[in-house]
């Protein structure tokens, strides 16, 4: 089987909590991982933070760009606009 | 009329691409005069983009969040004397490697991307670099204050600028981002953004960060993951990089994967340090340097190159050696320090029995067979005859510098031995991975300046161990040697309100779950 994993890791904060709610909620595929002080996102081929997922559960104006705040790594490419932040694999 | 909010797409544009403009009395050549001579071919710098579409405001608003957040929380731990709260002051000495090898990287990191962004004919780049070039210092920076804490209490934290320029396997790190920042600017960038942040930076700032929160050092990893907010980042501008020449012209393709093979071979032999930090230097562990290696190259390293396998990209040459020689690596390394610990700027120490244990567990083809009993001997020996220091200096590599402690691949009993010949004079080297590295620009490796050579053809203060302590700036019986015989133990243990007698001279270490 071909391995094309991405990942996302976020600080375990108050901040990302409900960035990391959003994920599960987007992501059926997504396998949410413990570790001291981090949380670290696997999903096959493709891992998406959407707006106003994340708004919906803080109650505010979120702009994806605050993900850098609580990034703690991430493999895979990059598609950001206002709208939502992608991480995938091929084009 | 109404002025319209841009979108994130169009901000990008106006903020980056927009600063760019078309020289008319000067060649393009003579303003970026080091963009052809490695080879690489660019058509059009426009098609490079960064991913995040950060613009400079956005980028001073988070990292001055992001400096605030950290601030607060270093003030905390000083008022609050967080050193007291790690696990064992034996854990303070991964701090000291870390930053005696690491910090004065984030510096030289500092330095090489304002290079590259001036050598870069793009304004994409320019910016990218440009704003890494900020984020290093802050990484500097941000390490030193938090470690000067430890600098009040613990000893071998006080010169780590002046150590990282001169001790042995100092030069590991030091002549890495040498190689590095003396090569033209694409190959840097494939070196430090690709290579070693994308593809192993992983291995340094997760488990080991996550262990520093493990072993109760707030400062640590709050400064650890505070950077590596700013990583993401940097991964993404090396592989947008890699992928931007690639797309760009065919003819850089084999370029691309020659920098590739020599870069992830030159990091991961800088890793092997953070291989021995993982498994022995921690008293409570995350998880083993196998464990990391598995998880965060061998899974994600491989879907990485998988994808980028349809620009013609093939996994770095000798990764399958990476992979055999995660079964041994940290002991070895950690077996080496342990014997010439009278010339490190760190203690060393046996492992526990329940660390050995916890080693046995997880190396449990490797560890009983080859390593512990090793360890066995030299308590023992400790017991009867007093610790042991290996008198005589290590060959080193000649290009990754580490002493000759790799065994070969495939027979763990035997040390790898490789050695070219040049100008008539022999070069030896740990593996086959780095004599290639050598093999391809001996012209830059002969100059490599090796510890060893250096003291005894008398450069460094004088060829006997003392003299060359003080070279270093290393205080004899205060920063190196036996933790279990060390200021900075019995230090803890009167802090902790312990005994210093001589039954619990084995300190009981934490047990790991
Ligand atoms: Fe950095
Ligand atoms: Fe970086
Ligand atoms: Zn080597």
């Amino acid at each position: 089987m071909a391995n094309n994993n991405v990942f996302i890791a976020l600080q375990n904060n108050e901040e990302a909590r409900p960035i990391i709610e959003a994920i599960e909620q987007d992501n059926a595929e997504a396998r949410v991982e413990y570790a001291p002080a981090m949380v670290k996102i696997d999903a096959p081929g493709r891992i998406v933070v959407r707006r106003e997922t994340v708004e919906d559960l803080i109650g505010r104006d979120w702009d994806p760009q605050e993900l850098h705040i609580n990034l703690i790594s991430l493999s895979g490419n990059i598609d950001e606009d206002d709208d939502a932040f992608v991480l995938h694999r091929g084009d | 009329m109404a002025a319209k909010r841009l979108n994130l797409r169009e901000k990008y544009q106006k903020f980056t691409r927009d600063l760019a403009w078309e020289p008319t009395y000067q060649k393009k050549s003579d303003i970026f005069p080091q963009t052809e001579f490695e080879g690489i071919h660019i058509h059009d710098w426009d098609k490079w983009e960064d991913p995040f579409r950060l613009t400079v405001d956005a980028y001073w608003k988070y990292q001055a969040e992001k400096e605030r957040k950290l601030y607060s929380i270093i003030d905390a731990f000083s008022q609050n004397n967080g050193q007291l709260n790690v696990t064992d002051a034996r854990y303070v000495n991964a701090l000291k490697l870390f930053l005696t090898g690491i910090s004065p990287l984030e510096y030289a990191a500092h330095r090489g991307f304002a290079m590259a962004g001036r050598q870069f004919g793009g304004v994409g780049p320019q910016v990218a670099c440009q704003m890494q070039s900020i984020d290093e210092l802050r990484h500097c920076q941000t390490q030193i204050h938090t470690i000067s804490q430890y600098n009040k209490y613990f000893n071998g934290f006080h010169d780590w600028n002046h150590m990282h320029q001169r001790v042995w396997y100092l030069s590991v790190p030091k002549s890495f981002f040498d190689d590095a920042m003396s090569a033209g600017p694409f190959e840097f960038v494939t070196a430090i953004s690709f290579s070693f942040e994308y593809v192993l930076t992983n291995l340094l700032f997760m488990p080991f960060m996550s262990g520093a929160a493990y072993n109760g050092d707030m400062a640590t990893v709050t400064f650890g993951f505070s950077a590596q907010s700013d990583e993401s980042r940097h991964m993404t501008l090396g592989l947008e990089v890699i992928k931007f020449m690639l797309e760009q012209d065919e003819r850089n393709v084999p370029i691309v994967q020659k920098w590739i093979d020599k870069w992830f071979w030159r990091g991961y032999r800088l890793l092997s340090l953070v291989s021995m930090m993982m498994d022995y230097m921690l008293p409570k562990r995350v998880m083993s340097w196998k464990e990391a290696w598995e998880m965060y190259f061998e899974e994600n390293g491989g879907a990485l190159f998988e994808d980028l396998s349809r620009y013609g990209i093939r996994m770095p040459k000798y990764w399958e050696v990476s992979v055999k020689e995660k079964e041994h690596l940290s002991h070895q390394l950690w077996a080496t320090f342990h014997n010439f610990g009278h010339a490190a700027a760190f203690h060393t120490w046996i492992p526990e029995e329940s660390e050995m244990q916890w080693l046995s567990e997880k190396y449990p083809d490797t560890f009983d067979k080859y390593y512990r009993p090793r360890f066995e001997f030299w308590r023992q020996h400790t017991k009867e005859k007093g610790r042991w220091y290996n008198p005589t200096l290590p060959m080193l590599c000649q290009t990754c510098q580490v002493p000759m402690l790799f065994t070969e691949p495939d027979d763990p009993t035997q040390i790898c031995y490789r050695s070219s010949q040049y100008n008539g004079e022999q070069y030896h080297f740990c593996s086959d991975g780095c004599k290639d590295i050598f093999d391809d620009e001996p012209e830059k490796y002969v100059q490599a300046w090796l510890p060893v050579h250096q003291i005894y053809q008398g450069n460094c203060g004088g060829a006997s161990i003392p003299e060359v302590l003080e070279y270093y700036h290393l205080v004899d019986g205060q920063d190196n040697k036996e933790y279990l015989e060390s200021n900075d133990r019995a230090n803890w243990l009167r802090w902790k309100g312990m005994a210093d007698t001589e039954a619990d001279r084995e300190v009981q270490a934490v047990v790991n779950e």
